[in-house]
């Protein structure tokens, strides 16, 4: 390289150290922007679930109630089966793991992982209450949705 | 009467900390003289007052006063001395107490030594300090106050939860602050250097220890917190894109950024107004951090005692510091003049590269984190976990470890591939071959594939700086820089393999019974009930033997905690040196336990986790690298000032 062309070079060696790290900066956010759109998991509810469905094994998660007398253990004594319903809509789903602390029937419970298929919905994982103060945010604001549901149901057939 | 003494101290640190930011901005006119002469006083007091409030605190702790509220809700007179202590920092009021009170005292500590800058940037720094100071003040005297009285003092404490009781929570907090101020006390030094105009190679190595202690805690803090997640949420994870620890690695990226950057400026006059904009976004993070961790605004899996209000305070807090340093910088970087040039191929350009890199990480962990926030806006509910953070972040991370292995072997301003063929080659090598020998382990994804061939190839390149050298005579700062290298390698090497061959076995279990997960053959003894203080739990008695070598025993539980009612999962462990075997057991609920006939089995879970614990040696050496960093440039600082204070003693001899 020539000496000249070097020093034109050299004095904008600011602006192009800003253009690039922009160019980066702004690669990575468009990036991020569209592995999100297509990475993120979104949450159902069983209504949604059913009407709606997701696409077979992406990553969603879904909330309701544990069915009342809707657990089974399978005969590999590893893998459970039980119903997550919201009063409207009902959703088999299947786990194989340890059962996560405080995951009882007639609780509220979120479960973490993509729709297979036969309609069973495969879960990876399961979030269930941690303790009486902790409750998932999302399973919170879903009872008191339900909450305010069968107020509303009592009133209509009043 | 304690607690009022800490409160006056308190009270008093703030309006030292106005006096201070008053005098420091007066300083800066012309004829501001007599101000100038306060600003350095008033900040040794103030840290003096603050470090008194924290001390009549932990008095308070210390005695069980219960009329004070904060002891009467976190304390109890039964508690052991070491946790009643704790204790005192164990929750928000007293956390942010003690944060306050090592800002104050960092801040004394400049002001009492450090005089290598130009006295007007040194008071601007000082103001500034006392300017983000004041928010804390404010924050504690009217939000959170833990120095309020109850007028109806309990009979006892209330808290005597055992579960606080450990002494790695009890330190793991202190250790994420300790690191926040760092970057708070280089903030304060970029707004300084910014606000007079002087951004020099002296301003970064004064700012320099600054950042590289903050890093030491970071580092520190975000490896104790890995492990205890991976130990105590028995989900066999070493890190989960939580928002908690997001909040605790943000900072950590954009401060591993800024201390390369001011190395840039120190050495070579160059990086000027981006080492600048890398300090007010480091302490931007770590403000969100906080902000993420208090408010609770997003969930996580670590259960947290949040407050909403506090979180908005924060918020306004937040929002002041970042866009009055925004605005500043947007006024003032204009005037920061070019520094030195460079060529592409140099020292400074390998900075630069991974500078942007490190900085696209954490534009991608920062929007990852805040996007559901974002949706939830629209009523649109989702979480953002591994599948996007982990692609996205290699993308930028697996060239910034590429240019990390060649950088250090090239020289400042100008040089050439050619010059370090030989070690390149040879890195590149080692690469491959790290790389075609896990493709013939066979089973290996991409990007464990890729960690370990970089680690690899990490590993020896980190060694390198040392080559042809009198290793007594290597620098400190530069053995800093090997060994944090180095154990960045060892890091990665421990993910990549847990990553790549994790072996995971889920089983129901009966008494007796022998399950196999990876060399490991682990039978079934017994199950029997255990109970703690306040807690009662089945624990499974396993008998491991690893291909089948001496038998190791392994217990772990599934406790029920009554007050409060909680249920843990506690994980056991053994630990190899290429190795952890990790074994669950499920509970002993009606589905836990499954009874076929008359044989109970129980659900076992267990892993097999080649070179996990690499992961935490790895975060272990990246701290150390850095403190033997930080004391080797503070003693080379040291050493060089005496040299000229000598110096100057002697002319002033000859000239007497």
């Amino acid at each position: 390289m020539t000496a000249p062309a070097d020093r034109i070079k050299a004095k904008h060696q600011r602006l192009v150290l800003v253009i690039i790290a922009l160019v980066a900066l702004v690669g990575a956010g468009l990036l991020a922007a569209w592995a999100l759109r297509s990475q993120a998991s979104y949450f159902y509810v069983p209504e949604q679930f059913v009407s709606e469905p997701p696409e077979p094994g992406r990553a969603v998660r879904l909330g309701g109630m544990v069915e009342e007398g809707s657990i089974r253990t399978m005969p590999d004594g590893v893998t459970i089966a039980f119903v997550v319903g919201d009063g409207k809509a009902r959703v088999p789903v299947r786990f194989s793991g340890i059962l996560p602390d405080l995951f009882v029937e007639g609780s509220g419970v979120v479960a973490e992982g993509r729709l297979g298929g036969d309609g069973t919905f495969v879960a990876d994982n399961l979030l269930a209450k941690h303790d009486e103060n902790y409750v998932p945010r999302e399973l919170q604001e879903m009872t008191e949705h339900q909450r305010r549901d069968l107020v509303a149901e009592a009133e209509d057939g009043a | 009467m304690i607690a009022g003494l800490g409160l006056a101290a308190l009270w008093l640190a703030a309006a030292l900390a106005a006096l201070q930011l008053y005098a420091g901005a007066m300083a800066q006119r012309d004829g501001g003289g007599a101000a100038a002469a306060l600003v350095r006083p008033a900040a040794v007091v103030q840290g003096l007052a603050c470090a008194f409030a924290f001390v009549m605190l932990l008095w308070l702790f210390a005695v069980t006063d219960l009329s004070v509220k904060l002891v009467a809700t976190n304390s109890h007179s039964a508690k052991p001395l070491i946790y009643k202590l704790t204790g005192a920092w164990g929750n928000h009021e007293g956390s942010m107490l003690l944060w306050v009170a090592v800002m104050a005292l960092s801040g004394s500590l400049i002001a009492l030594v450090e005089r290598r800058l130009p006295e007007r940037t040194m008071l601007a720094t000082l103001a500034a300090q006392a300017f983000v100071g004041l928010g804390f003040y404010a924050f504690l005297i009217f939000s959170s106050n833990p120095f309020e009285r109850l007028p109806q003092p309990p009979a006892e404490g209330l808290g005597l939860n055992p579960l606080l009781q450990d002494i790695g929570l009890a330190l793991h907090p202190p250790t994420l602050y300790f690191g926040y101020v760092g970057l708070s006390v280089a903030f304060s030094f970029a707004v300084g250097a910014l606000l007079t105009r002087q951004v020099t190679p002296e301003f970064a190595r004064v700012m320099r220890p600054w950042v590289l202690g903050a890093w030491v805690f970071l580092t520190l803090g975000i490896t104790a917190g890995s492990y205890w997640a991976y130990y105590e949420l028995g989900w066999g994870g070493w890190w989960f894109w939580d928002p908690v620890e997001n909040a605790s690695l943000m900072p950590w990226l954009a401060a591993t950024a800024l201390l390369h950057s001011a190395s840039v400026l120190a050495a070579r006059d160059a990086l000027r107004a981006w080492t600048i904009m890398l300090g007010v976004v480091a302490f931007s993070m770590s403000m969100l951090g906080t902000f993420l961790v208090r408010s609770g605004i997003l969930t996580s899996v670590h259960a947290f005692a949040v407050d909403p209000q506090r979180g908005a305070f924060i918020l306004v807090l937040l929002a002041l510091y970042i866009g009055g340093a925004l605005a500043l910088f947007a006024l003032r970087a204009g005037s920061v003049s070019e520094g030195q040039r460079f060529a592409a191929t140099s020292r400074e350009g390998a900075l630069v590269f991974n500078n942007v890199m490190l900085s696209a990480i954490l534009a991608i962990v920062l929007l990852g984190t805040l996007y559901p926030l974002l949706t939830e806006a629209f009523d649109v509910r989702v979480s953002v976990g591994p599948p996007y953070f982990n692609p996205v972040g290699a993308i930028f991370a697996v060239p910034m470890l590429l240019v990390m292995a060649v950088g250090p072997l090239l020289r400042w301003r100008r040089d050439s591939i050619a010059r370090i063929q030989r070690p390149v080659v040879l890195i590149g090598v080692i690469l491959l071959a790290a790389a075609a020998a896990a493709l013939a382990i066979g089973g290996v994804d991409l990007l464990p594939l890729l960690g370990l061939a970089l680690s690899a190839a990490l590993a020896l390149a980190s060694l390198m700086p040392l080559r042809r050298r009198r290793l007594h005579r290597v620098p400190l700062s530069v053995w800093g820089m090997v060994v944090a290298h180095f154990g960045l390698a060892v890091a990665v090497f421990g993910m990549a393999s847990e990553t790549a061959f994790s072996d995971e076995r889920l089983a129901a279990v009966a008494p007796g019974e022998t399950v196999r997960v990876g060399p490991w053959s682990v039978t079934l003894a017994e199950v029997l009930p255990n109970a703690g203080p306040n807690w009662t739990a089945i624990e499974g008695h396993l008998v491991a033997s690893y291909r089948d070598g001496d038998p190791v025993a392994l217990d772990p539980q599934s406790r029920s905690f009554w007050a409060p009612v909680q249920e843990t999962t506690e994980s056991a462990l053994a630990t190899r040196w290429n190795g952890q075997l990790y074994a669950v057991v499920g509970t002993a609920g009606d589905v836990g336990a499954v009874t076929e006939g008359d044989v109970r089995r129980w659900q076992l879970r267990l892993w097999w986790k080649p070179f996990v614990t690499f992961i935490w040696y790895g975060g272990i050496l990246v701290a150390l690298g850095s403190a033997l960093a930080l004391v080797g440039r503070v003693a080379a600082d040291v050493k060089r000032r005496t040299v000229r204070a000598r110096a100057a003693e002697r002319r002033a001899e000859v000239i007497e």
